[in-house]
């Protein structure tokens, strides 16, 4: 059963160093708090998980916490660059990043396999591609029923999946709507899952179409209002474009980032970040 | 990157255009019959959503996000700004959208943009070779494109020309057009018909029917074949009649730029 904490607490019970974790929101419901609260408390050794890496993962890279990055896309959408990322994996900037990287289709396949239980998922892609040389987590599997060759893509089972909704009610579900991208399969593949939320209601007024997580399928539960930001919960807020085009002249740069985690993040710069 | 073009002399009267502006112009009128369009964000976004306000009214706009018949009333920023889901006709789930809708083969075009292309239409967004002392350049990745180009009816793609994006070799192919030239696709068992055009800022490609390698079909108003030749990082075959792309109309220079501004 979910149990309605703050995100300090939540974090720092469900989230451990050298943890697997998944933070969804498919440009939607982008948990950038919880993610804040990752960079406060100097989780990592992290294997992040994730198809779109966005600036939430930019930050996290630029911040020295992450060791691996599963993935599909890499980009600041409609803007450029995600240029911590890319100083991570060109130049190993704070440290080495590994990449496991996959096609959209791919990934969201992985995250099915894994809340179903499976082993892999069957999927028609990566054919003909370069894709597949670069990772273990792609091969190919013959139908049993018409001999064709189709892509096999490993699950993806993280230690814990973080999203972000737009409420809870009292009894500890969860529900979300809108662009609902791959974070019920994402939450129903992980071992442990912490959900941020813009409200906690008492009881779910009906609305068709919404994604529904059962109380026992959820840990954690954490009112934090705006916590999307840049990114957006629709009914609630509107995606913050011009704050993902300021990143890029933010994250261009290491000095001009540096800056920025000190400035968002006081307490924990005592050298945390290897230079 | 847009170099200011002016209007043939006994069109006085038309408005002078950008290159830019004649290639996105030209990719919305390659939409003119389709009936659904996958969407990459960026210059294919904005060819869409020109086609919806110009020479297909009815066009469905697919992104990858999970919006199926969005109609944003302005460009959206990102392929999952809030708009194109309040806009669409149904939002689903992204597992969904990639399994049912573009796997299942329900998409007529896949619009795609490109970092590098090769003579056979394949594509790379993956990473670029610069050198043997420097590190691979980093480019974002696959995202969608790999399975928007095997699995929809046909795809277009819109790039600028240059050598550095038109190349002799990929770095890396992230995407399959023909593949190694014709019967590729279907040795691979891709069901879609792979690129029926390349979109430029020069003019159009298009796959031969013998070879499937690309070749000049068109030329935009004021551009010669040998600025095409320069501009290509393979020997450019070009078709024995080339023609000239109409120029843009009053109206749907009106529209991009509205489009823009909003």
């Amino acid at each position: 059963m979910s149990e309605i904490r703050p995100l300090r607490d939540a974090v720092a019970e469900l989230i451990h160093d050298g943890d697997t974790v998944a933070m969804e929101g498919f440009t939607h419901l982008i948990p950038f708090a919880a993610a804040h609260e990752i960079i406060r408390q100097r989780i990592t050794d992290l294997t992040l998980v994730r198809m779109t890496p966005d600036v939430i993962y930019d930050q996290l890279i630029g911040a020295g916490l992450v060791r691996k990055l599963v993935f599909s896309w890499g980009g600041n959408p409609g803007v450029g660059s995600l240029h911590r990322f890319r100083d991570a994996v060109e130049n190993g900037w704070p440290r080495p990043l590994e990449l496991d990287e996959h096609s959209h289709a791919g990934m969201a396949n992985r995250y099915v396999a894994g809340a179903s239980g499976l082993p892999f998922a069957v999927l028609r892609g990566y054919r003909g591609t370069d894709l597949g040389g670069r990772t273990s987590t792609v091969s190919t599997v013959t139908c049993p029923f018409t001999g064709e060759e189709l892509a096999a893509v490993a699950a993806v089972n993280p230690d814990v999946t973080v999203i972000h909704a737009q409420q809870a009610d009292r009894a500890g579900n969860v529900r979300f709507w809108g662009l609902t991208g791959v974070q019920k399969e994402a939450a129903l593949a992980a071992k442990r899952v912490l959900v941020t939320v813009e409200e906690v209601v008492d009881a779910f007024e009906p609305r068709p179409g919404a994604v529904v997580l059962a109380s026992w399928t959820v840990d954690a539960i954490a009112e934090v209002p705006g916590g999307a930001h840049p990114s957006y919960a629709a009914g609630y807020s509107v995606r913050d474009n011009a704050h993902y085009q300021a990143w890029d002249a933010v994250a261009r740069d290491r000095d001009a980032f540096t800056a920025w985690l000190d400035r968002t993040f006081p307490a924990q710069r005592e050298g945390a970040v290897p230079a | 990157m847009t170099t200011a073009a002016t209007a043939p002399s006994d069109r006085s009267a038309a408005p002078a255009w950008s290159s830019d502006e004649l290639m996105t112009v030209n990719a919305a009128r390659a939409l003119a019959a389709a009936r659904t369009c996958f969407v990459g964000i960026g210059l294919p976004s904005t060819a869409a959503n020109l086609a919806r306000r110009t020479a297909n009214p009815d066009l469905v706009l697919i992104y990858e996000s999970g919006a199926i018949g969005a109609k944003p009333t302005r460009l959206p920023l990102s392929i999952g700004d809030g708009e194109l889901a309040d806009t669409a006709d149904a939002v689903v789930s992204v597992p969904e959208m990639f399994n049912y809708w573009l796997q299942g083969g329900r998409i007529d075009v896949g619009f795609l943009g490109a970092a590098q292309l090769d003579r056979f239409g394949n594509i790379n967004t993956t990473i670029v070779d610069r050198g043997p002392d420097r590190p691979e350049g980093r480019l974002p990745g696959a995202g969608g494109a790999p399975e928007i180009a095997a699995n929809c009816g046909e795809v277009l793609i819109v790039l600028r020309h240059s050598p550095r994006n038109m190349v002799a070799a990929l770095d890396f192919r992230t995407s399959v057009g023909h593949g190694d030239g014709v019967g590729d696709r279907a040795r691979l068992g891709l069901r879609g018909r792979g690129p029926v055009a390349v979109i430029t800022d020069l003019g159009v490609l298009r796959p031969s029917a013998t070879t499937s390698e690309l070749e000049l079909t068109e030329l935009h108003p004021g551009v010669t074949v040998n600025q095409v030749r320069e501009a290509t990082g393979w020997p450019l075959a070009v078709a024995p009649e080339v023609g000239v792309t109409e120029p843009p109309t009053a109206d749907e220079l009106t529209a991009l730029r509205a489009l823009k501004a909003a």
